[in-house]
């Protein structure tokens, strides 16, 4: 654990180097707001006809009902999507993605998943993402816009039946559309509990620096 | 206006009426969010208790009014549902109703007239025998649930479009709208456009046998490019009007376009 831990010394002694830009760090909470509408309201939806032998509890679902499910999810589908969107360009446009998430080399992930399980993975320079957050990030990019598409053709499966014919059909979306919820909810897991163990990357994620 | 009742399929009766007391009289509307959780997660997340505000419903039902506009404006007349060979059919096709088959409506077919009413040149009533001579097509299409689970059904009748002409309704007028024989006097706006999409039907018979009870005897409306609750059953009316009169569902909340 020792290489997780930062002394004040040094972090005082790190310049005041910007990690995260401006834009990078609204668009990550909007984003975190309407994912977890998104989530919740989806399992409102998933327990009016579910797809497995099980509901999720009542406790963790937005809307009371279906019909107030469906109004959480259409409304904050917006939200998720325009802010999806604007992420998706300015992360093209400005270089970050590549500049950030690449190279993904499967040698990298592996020495690098080694390392996190061996607890010897550093987080000294926050600015460089390392393989195991570089496969992650890039990873949930996809599974994002994903969950979108599949979302979208089940919404419109008349007037976007080519998205639905992408996916397969309409129940076929409706799983995959399922099944990146639960990756999406995996990830949300590891993230949290990593941000947890390296606090200084939540505070970046905040203040910037 | 009759009282509506409180029956919703997947919501736990007893919890659904006692929030919704703890609420009356002052927001008898709210009953579709009235059920919410506290959600403890959210509430620290952004600071304010978003479930148990009022100010939540009036922003979600703006939403939804602003996503009924997005779907109508993106609305294509000529895109066709797609259709099905019929292996393909769901076998059996499910009953869906909020109440039970044994309480769905038992309609007379000798007694039973079609009522035409609003905004069209010839108001008679139409017998059964009537509606059974018009020119009939089958179309073999996938029912789609607002819960999400989905069916492919054999349908056969008149497109309501070759109806709407034949009683000269005025096809610029805003909405069909359906009354049907459901005890709560079940009721739903179809926006013209829909209406007249040329999958639209006024279905008479399921799998090539007469419309079943179960399935919206003697006429259902069958719109492939709606959610299967704006699909009216037992209907004993149509209303041509520019009027937005509300429904059965869309009164609870569901939004109203509710378009595929």
């Amino acid at each position: 654990m020792a290489s997780l831990t930062v002394t004040d010394e040094q972090v005082r002694a790190t310049p005041a180097k910007l990690i995260q830009p401006a834009w990078v760090r609204v668009m990550h909470w909007i984003n975190a707001l309407a994912m977890i509408l998104m989530i919740l309201s989806g399992w409102q939806i998933y327990n009016a006809s579910p797809l497995f032998g099980f509901s999720f509890p009542r406790e963790y679902t937005l809307g009371g009902w279906l019909g107030g499910g469906l109004l959480w999810h259409f409304a904050a589908m917006w939200l998720l999507m325009i802010n999806g969107l604007a992420y998706l360009v300015t992360g093209f446009a400005t270089g970050r993605f590549r500049r950030k998430l690449l190279p993904i080399t499967p040698s990298g992930v592996l020495h690098d998943v080694r390392a996190a399980l061996t607890f010897k993975l550093g987080h000294d320079d926050l600015t460089v993402y390392n393989y195991v957050q570089r496969l992650l990030y890039a990873g949930i990019i996809v599974i994002g816009v994903l969950i979108v598409l599949t979302g979208l053709g089940m919404w419109k499966p008349v007037q976007l039946y080519y998205l639905v014919a992408l996916f397969g059909d309409y129940p076929t979306a409706r799983y995959i559309h399922f099944f990146c919820m639960a990756a999406i909810c995996a990830f949300l897991v590891i993230h949290v509990l990593l941000a947890l163990l390296v606090p200084k990357s939540l505070r970046a994620m905040i203040i910037g620096r | 206006m009759a009282k509506r009742s409180f029956l919703i399929p997947g919501v736990d009766k007893r919890l659904l009426i006692k929030d919704a007391i703890k609420t009356m009289p002052d927001f008898p509307r709210r009953r579709f969010i009235a059920g919410g959780p506290s959600l403890g997660a959210l509430t620290l997340l952004t600071g304010c208790d978003v479930v148990d505000s009022s100010s939540a419903d009036t922003l979600l039902a703006q939403v939804s009014k602003f996503n009924d506009a997005v779907q109508a404006f993106i609305f294509n007349p000529d895109a066709l549902a797609p259709t099905f060979p019929e292996s393909a059919i769901t076998k059996p096709f499910p009953f869906n109703a909020y109440y039970d088959l044994d309480d769905a409506p038992d309609v007379d077919g000798k007694d039973w007239k079609l009522e035409v009413r609003g905004l069209v040149d010839n108001k008679k009533s139409w017998t059964l025998d009537e509606l059974y001579k018009l020119p009939q097509v089958t179309q073999i299409t996938r029912h789609i649930c607002v819960e999400g689970w989905s069916a492919i059904g054999s349908w056969t009748g008149t497109p309501l479009r070759d109806f709407l002409k034949l009683i000269g309704a005025d096809t610029r007028a805003k909405y069909v709208w359906f009354q049907c024989a459901d005890k709560d006097g079940y009721n739903s706006p179809l926006d013209m456009r829909s209406a007249l999409h040329p999958q639209t039907q006024m279905t008479f018979k399921y799998a090539n046998d007469i419309l079943p009870r179960a399935y919206g005897f003697p006429m259902k409306i069958r719109v492939p490019t709606k959610l299967g609750f704006k699909n009216p059953k037992y209907v004993v009316s149509m209303e041509v009007t520019n009027d937005y009169k509300g429904g059965y569902w869309e009164d609870q909340g569901y939004n109203s376009f509710s378009g595929s």
